[in-house]
């Protein structure tokens, strides 16, 4: 065994006095496959982790939410369906739900307004989002003031910020009482924005939605499974820009591994050549380059994954924080949870270490299996 | 020192750094569990739907509630023009199908 694994150490030694003749090229690629690496782990941690804390922050939410629709738009609905919606058997609870958005002319942000079911506060009192306080320097005891749908300046007082850790669902959003929400917006009293149902058994829900899409055809119908689906496409490979990232990743290293695969340059056929000559067996030559393909690879894949997780988890993704930004005024500072998928990661480096370091021993192959005197004249 | 024993103990030091990131998530997960559940009980008890993840448009807010024409719900020739509608697929409700062809 230490014989072996001096003779790997020797081969090794070797093989880096070899990279470090090229020095500049090999630097160049060992950046670029480093980057590649970067930026597909650096987007699988991103959106697993997203689609991790949604699914597990998002199983309490309603099982149901029965929307108005009135001429292939959202309307508030009367709470009139209530009544008709809570003889269904099966349900548990169903109950109307106040909410809208708020538009912010001073800074150019739009609010989540909301109307809890016991809100301590009474009338002139809001909770505030971290995203509401941090943009507008809001702290409990301050004011904020709202325009309502009359034109007339409303005062609310801020008497709790949520905690930074909630910003993920809370960060735009403001909890007002009832009355304050219809002073602002107007509107009957007897209509809500939305009906939010639980049922009793799970199992049933497909069957309440049909009797209720039955019961009110001008409702549209979102289940909590449809909403859980919703943030498990999210960031979905298929989509968007991601693919984009993904496709340009992807094409760099096909590049990376076609220009090793396609053959060895003047100067390697000669090494091959001497190598031969001077007594190397062809399994020495292989190991060589496979080892050279190795240090390549392996040192790539392993900064690129460490990386990836440092920018990810302790940065807060901020390479790509212009692209979630988007346009928004109020963007959530959120850290995520660091969910990692071992599979994905096992998977990363089957299609990055793997394929570079056989596409290395191909041409090194052909050149080692050819006489040495041929190669050196070549 | 020999080139070798530098790129071995590069190496292992990364993945000695690597298992210091994997004990890191286990222990990010466990220091979040009480954040989880206090988001989780604000969804149960605000009854939301939607993460706060966009917040430009009313339809990247609630990416669940919005309506079927939420691309041109802003304007009559207001196509999809908000940066995060490239990063986001429909709403699945949208996409009701009647078979399961795939």
């Amino acid at each position: 065994m230490p014989g072996w694994i001096d003779k790997q150490k020797n081969i090794l030694d070797f093989t880096f006095s070899s990279i470090l003749r090229r020095k500049g090229k090999n630097i160049a690629l060992l950046l670029v496959y480093t980057l590649v690496v970067f930026l597909l782990a650096s987007v699988m941690f991103l959106t697993y982790s997203i689609k991790r804390e949604a699914s597990t922050i998002l199983k309490d939410s309603p099982d149901m939410i029965v929307q108005k629709i009135s001429a292939g738009r959202h309307d508030p609905i009367p709470l009139s369906y209530l009544e008709k919606v809570i003889g269904i058997r099966g349900i548990s609870s169903a109950k109307g739900r106040l909410w809208g958005y708020y538009y912010d002319p001073i800074i150019g942000a739009n609010y989540t307004l909301m109307v809890p079911d016991h809100f301590s506060h009474g009338p002139g009192g809001i909770e505030i989002g971290q995203g509401v306080s941090r943009v507008r320097t809001t702290f409990p005891g301050d004011a904020l003031d709202f325009r309502t749908w009359e034109g007339k300046v409303m005062n609310l007082e801020v008497k709790r910020v949520f905690s930074p850790e909630s910003e993920l669902v809370s960060s735009d959003l403001v909890l007002v009482s009832g009355e304050d929400f219809r002073a602002l917006f107007g509107g009957s009293k007897d209509h809500v924005t939305d009906l939010v149902l639980r049922v009793r058994n799970p199992k049933e829900i497909p069957t309440i939605a049909v009797k209720i899409a039955e019961l009110l055809p001008d409702t549209r119908i979102i289940l909590r499974e449809e909403i859980l689906r919703t943030y498990d496409a999210v960031f979905s490979w298929r989509g968007g820009i991601l693919i984009l990232i993904l496709a340009g990743a992807v094409l760099a290293f096909i590049i990376l591994a076609w220009d090793k695969a396609s053959g060895l340059s003047q100067e390697e056929r000669k090494e091959i050549g001497i190598l031969k000559a001077i007594g190397w067996e062809t399994s020495d030559v292989l190991l060589m380059k496979f080892w050279e393909g190795m240090a390549v690879s392996l040192s790539a894949f392993l900064a690129g994954i460490i990386l990836a997780y440092i920018h990810v988890f302790f940065f807060s993704s901020s390479l790509f924080e212009p692209v979630l930004k988007g346009w928004a005024v109020l963007y959530p500072q959120f850290r995520l949870v660091p969910f990692i998928d071992a599979s994905q990661v096992v998977a990363l480096f089957f299609l990055t270490v793997v394929p570079y370091t056989v596409a290395t021993l191909i041409p090194s192959w052909r050149a080692a299996t050819v006489d040495p005197d041929s190669v050196m004249r070549a | 020192m020999r080139k070798s024993t530098v790129f071995l103990i590069y190496i292992f030091s990364n993945i000695i750094f690597l298992a210091a990131l994997g004990a890191h998530s286990f222990y990010q997960k466990e220091v979040a569990r009480p954040w989880l559940a206090e988001k989780r009980e604000m969804v149960r008890r605000l009854d939301l739907t939607d993460l706060c993840l966009f917040t430009e448009a009313s339809y990247t807010r609630h990416l669940t509630q919005a309506d079927g024409h939420v691309a041109f719900q802003d304007h009559p020739v207001s196509l999809e023009h908000f940066p995060s509608g490239s990063l986001l697929r429909p709403s699945s409700t949208m996409n009701r199908t009647h078979a399961r062809l795939d």
